[in-house]
């Protein structure tokens, strides 16, 4: 367990906490390769999620698009969009490799998110007068939070995950200790690194987790609700969980 | 082209070490899984527990678990051993989960039915619940021989052979042919396991082509 004890010193020691390359430098790098991919790949698969989910149509593309995108090897993919953007385009090819990576399980959130929506709650937002739009964002957005978010999570987490190669392409990020100290066998140094990296998807994890439960609209949440109009419904148009539904 | 066909043995030879890789923690998922989602759905308190933590270890960057492992369990990082115990975690982190979905979506009737004529609970888990679970446990086995397979491919950073020697060989050398080898190769490998699962299904489960449903929810 020497091993546990120099990774230990090594997160410690103070040169990891000053200078360029640091550890806190190494982290924001992590962070915003994660925050610009799923930010990109959300803006592209948000609204093409909730098209799909509302009109139905495309639904073939998506699962044939979600089940290849998973064959997909992400490490051989972002290798491969550096060679053809060039090296000197790396970041936007690192970059683009991340965001096809996480637009299907946002794409399936979103899809699964308005898909779940009883047909009559959407019919009785219209019968009571809303406009297309306010069914939209009033309806159906709130609606389907819980299940976009989930699709967030998911999203987060595989790129955090992925992130940690775009070192080899020599874009730093917390992988790059790792992807560095193996040549050198410095495995304080690729240990401490990875445990940082695990801590840090731990985290984020954990983070969306909580904002994918408070998301969920107080009416809606998992039928605790104790309106006495909620129980009396038979058919469980929109009381039940948004999540429970889908599962069945 | 002419890459392919000059380095054709090559190409071979690690998509076999590449299947070899895949297809313990793929066997392995399925092994530990079933007992484990059978487990979490019959004592759901514990259960709950059990799958939280499985699912924790999925959250884990394959690259730090191959860093991580080798020193709480005395391996070498660079050995096969470690990339394999590293994907047999994944692949009991993703299916432990669905396992448990698959049993607990087993009507009730069907198993008070079972034990009242006459089935004792092992002769009950093999003849009733594990064919009655046995569509979504293929599902979740398809999800986990695919990304097994890509997974492997990281393994190549810790030196392990396999299709993804084409990724960091070939852009070491910038030759893209050789780096779209191996991306093709790994799909193709993964469409392998892939449908040899389904045809797997078909033959133990010749029931479910005949009753094929529809889901609304895209995994």
């Amino acid at each position: 367990m020497d091993i546990i004890r120099e990774a230990v010193a090594w997160l410690l020691a103070a040169e990891q906490y000053q200078g360029p390359g640091s550890v806190p430098q190494r982290i924001m790098e992590h962070l915003v390769f994660t925050a610009v991919a799923v930010g990109i790949a959300a803006v592209i698969a948000v609204p093409l999620g909730y098209f799909i989910g509302h009109t139905g149509r495309g639904l073939v593309w998506l699962v044939g698009a979600t089940g290849a995108a998973r064959a997909l090897p992400s490490f051989g993919l972002m290798l491969l969009l550096v060679l053809v953007l060039g090296v000197t385009n790396r970041w936007s090819a690192a970059v683009s490799a991340l965001v096809l990576l996480a637009i299907p399980p946002l794409l399936a959130g979103a899809y699964s998110g308005v898909h779940q929506i009883p047909r009559a709650v959407i019919d009785a937002a219209r019968a009571q007068g809303m406009t297309e739009s306010q069914i939209l964002f009033r309806v159906e957005v709130p609606l389907s939070l819980p299940l976009v978010l989930g699709g967030v999570r998911a999203a987060v987490l595989q790129v955090v995950a992925t992130a940690t190669l775009v070192a080899y392409v020599g874009l730093g990020g917390l992988g790059y200790e790792i992807i560095q100290g193996i040549p050198l066998r410095r495995f304080d140094q690729t240990f401490g690194a990875a445990f940082i990296i695990v801590v840090l998807a731990l985290v984020l994890d954990a983070a969306l987790a909580w904002a994918t439960r408070v998301s969920t609209p107080r009416g809606v949440r998992a039928g605790k609700t104790e309106d006495v109009r909620a129980r009396e419904t038979a058919h469980p148009a929109g009381v039940g969980t948004p999540l429970g539904n889908t599962l069945r | 082209m002419a890459w392919v066909f000059d380095n054709g043995e090559k190409i071979f030879s690690l998509t076999l070490d590449h299947i070899a890789l895949s297809l313990i923690p793929i066997l392995i998922g399925f092994v530990v899984s079933v007992p484990l989602g059978w487990f979490a759905v019959r004592f759901p308190t514990a259960g709950k527990v059990v799958l939280a933590t499985v699912g924790l270890l999925y959250t884990i960057p394959s690259l730090a678990l191959f860093m991580v492992l080798p020193p709480l369990i005395g391996i070498s990082v660079l050995s096969a051993t470690n990339v394999i115990i590293a994907l047999s975690i994944y692949a009991v982190a993703i299916m432990a989960r669905t396992a448990a979905d698959a049993f607990s979506s087993i009507d009730r009737a069907a198993l008070r039915s079972a034990t009242a004529v006459g089935y004792a609970e092992w002769g009950r888990f093999f003849s009733v619940e594990l064919p009655l679970a046995g569509p979504v446990l293929l599902a979740g086995m398809r999800v986990v021989a695919v990304s097994t397979v890509s997974l492997v491919t990281v393994g190549v950073l810790v030196g392990v052979q396999s299709l993804g020697y084409f990724f960091t060989n070939g852009f070491e050398r910038r030759l893209i042919p050789e780096v779209l080898t191996g991306v093709v190769m790994t799909m193709l490998v993964a469409l392998l396991f892939d449908q040899a699962l389904v045809a797997l299904g078909r033959a133990l489960m010749p029931w479910t082509t005949l009753m094929q449903q529809k889901s609304g929810v895209v995994a």
